[in-house]
């Protein structure tokens, strides 16, 4: 921290010297003056009259879906079913695939540092990095509409958030208990089930349900693009603009999400 | 372990202990997951003729990965991509400076209960609705355009930032922040001084994260009509053009890895 001295004798401290501050100033500025021309942009593509338009419509809508048209909720129960199941069947799918990937990815249990590593790396990012419904889109357009599509969109999104979790937690683990295992004159199979596996379950177990709750807000919209779920009654109610039934939707997929969220709150807590 | 115990375990051999000690919890739950899986997966409809049909159509998809066409749709995936990008700035940017106002008022620490019950409703909407979802009404309320992903993804920045923001306030030492309030500081300068060098290391690392997510969202807030790379990616599945669809998956991956490594290095720099 500087402490300059002005002509009278008199210390005067600053929390930065000059250059700090400068450098500080100069990425205000480059940020203030990225911030205007994308803003620029944004206007440039947008329809104002549209927007001065908003408050009216966003009246307008609010006012046509209440009340929300309740009996309608005897024509979700599939649909919910088949979220659930997506969520479900797609979280324990990617955990099946997601364990060999982290074994491979931690740099304590890879095979190979320099060869299967950076593959299981590759497969972690790329499946992390690309959304849920466009491996949806894409899977959709592969083997056709349904279900099983928005399942396994789920399952390959999953995978590298699974794997990259584990893969930390493998990293992290205690060297002592393995060494124990291995001076009793285990096998490779031996230590890994007695000296790994013990250490990583909570971890692991935490890392389902927490995965569990994302995936049942992501099921929901799956069916937009026609992957199965309530998203599929989503889009239909959408596209015939009927308010009220998209208004019964959105209730039920927000009950869901909170549900979903309670519970994997109640398991890591009894987990951890 | 008292010598009672201990001569009843001699001589038994050593059995590994149950990650869930109450056998009743633990047979209930393993069949209660059977019966679970074998409804769900009985309830799948798998049209295998269409499935067979498909997967030509997916080893075509990733044959078109080793020969990804950038240049026939040269202009649309450039478009799109400044698109996404500067969707994810601005609404970064807006989404930190709404964040900022509305942690401060979700930590219970040093904000008065109907401050904090209104920050954490807040809080609690932007996290329970899907980005998609918001996007849609934005589009139905702004019109199509990147304006809508825009709102779409500050709304949703809003609800990560200020959670995790609100969290690491309620954690910090209190011992600081009283020692700059006995100075005699306003609310502003106990803030400023007391509260903020505390949170602002973490508050760098999370929105640099977050702009990684706003980047990754604002790639499929298209499909809905809010702009960005999106539009472009939908349209080129519905052609079937699978080299299109690649060389944009492709940006995608390559963008993501980018901002990465780049926000591990600037987490780095700041903590």
């Amino acid at each position: 921290m500087p402490v300059t001295e002005t002509s009278s004798g008199q210390k005067i401290w600053q929390l930065r010297t000059r250059n700090q501050t400068l450098i500080r100033w100069f990425a205000y500025l480059v940020t203030v003056a990225a911030f205007m021309w994308c803003w620029a942009e944004i206007s440039k593509s947008t329809t104002w009259y549209f927007v001065w338009d908003a408050p009216r419509i966003a009246a307008d809508i609010g006012s046509r879906s209440f009340p929300p048209k309740w009996e309608y909720i005897n024509e979700l129960w599939l649909p919910i079913w088949d979220t659930l199941n997506i969520a479900t069947l797609g979280t324990i799918l990617a955990l099946l695939m997601a364990v060999p990937v982290a074994f491979l990815a931690a740099s304590n249990t890879t095979p190979s540092k320099v060869f299967v590593r950076p593959i299981a790396l590759v497969v972690i990012v790329s499946t992390r990095s690309i959304n849920s419904l466009i491996w949806a889109l894409l899977l959709v357009s592969i083997i056709g509409p349904g279900v099983v599509a928005g399942l396994l969109a789920i399952a390959i999104r999953s995978i590298g958030f699974c794997a990259k979790l584990l893969y930390e937690a493998i990293e992290e683990i205690d060297p002592k208990q393995i060494e124990a295992i291995s001076a009793t004159g285990a096998s490779r199979w031996q230590v890994m089930v007695y000296g790994i596996v013990p250490q990583i379950l909570p971890a692991f177990a935490g890392i389902s349900v927490f995965r569990w709750d994302i995936n049942i807000r992501e099921s929901t919209v799956l069916g937009l693009v026609g992957a199965g779920g309530i998203g599929l009654q989503l889009q239909s109610s959408l596209n015939v603009l009927a308010w009220p039934q998209v208004a019964l939707i959105l209730i039920v997929i927000l009950v869901a999400v909170v549900v979903g969220e309670w519970v994997s709150a109640k398991v890591r807590g009894a987990i951890i | 372990m008292s010598d009672v115990t201990l001569d009843m375990r001699l001589g038994k051999p050593w059995k590994k202990p149950h990650f869930i000690k109450n056998p009743v919890l633990r047979w209930g739950l393993i069949i209660g997951t059977l019966v679970y899986i074998s409804l769900a997966t009985g309830s799948l409809e798998v049209n295998w003729a269409r499935v067979s049909e498909g997967l030509i159509r997916g080893w075509n998809f990733i044959i078109a990965f080793a020969t990804p066409d950038f240049v026939s749709r040269g202009t649309d995936i450039r478009d799109g991509l400044i698109e996404s990008v500067i969707m994810t700035i601005t609404s970064t940017i807006v989404g930190i400076a709404i964040s900022i106002p509305i942690g401060l008022g979700a930590a219970r620490n040093i904000a008065p209960l109907p401050v904090y019950l209104v920050c954490r409703g807040i809080v609690a909407l932007s996290r329970a609705l899907n980005e998609i979802i918001v996007a849609i009404l934005m589009v139905a309320i702004f019109g199509f355009g990147p304006l809508a992903g825009f709102i779409t993804l500050s709304f949703a920045t809003i609800g990560f930032l200020a959670k995790l923001m609100a969290e690491d306030i309620e954690d910090m030492s209190r011992v600081q922040a009283e020692a700059v309030k006995s100075t005699g500081a306003t609310w502003m300068q106990w803030i400023n001084y007391g509260v903020q060098p505390q949170v602002l290391p973490r508050l760098v690392g999370l929105s640099m994260y977050r702009l990684d997510i706003n980047f990754r969202e604002s790639a499929v807030l298209g499909l809905v009509g809010a702009g960005g790379i999106g539009a472009t990616l939908n349209t080129a599945f519905d052609r079937y053009e699978f080299d299109t669809a690649a060389a944009i998956l492709l940006i995608i991956i390559g963008t993501v890895m980018v901002l990465e490594y780049l926000s591990g290095i600037i987490r780095k720099k700041v903590q």
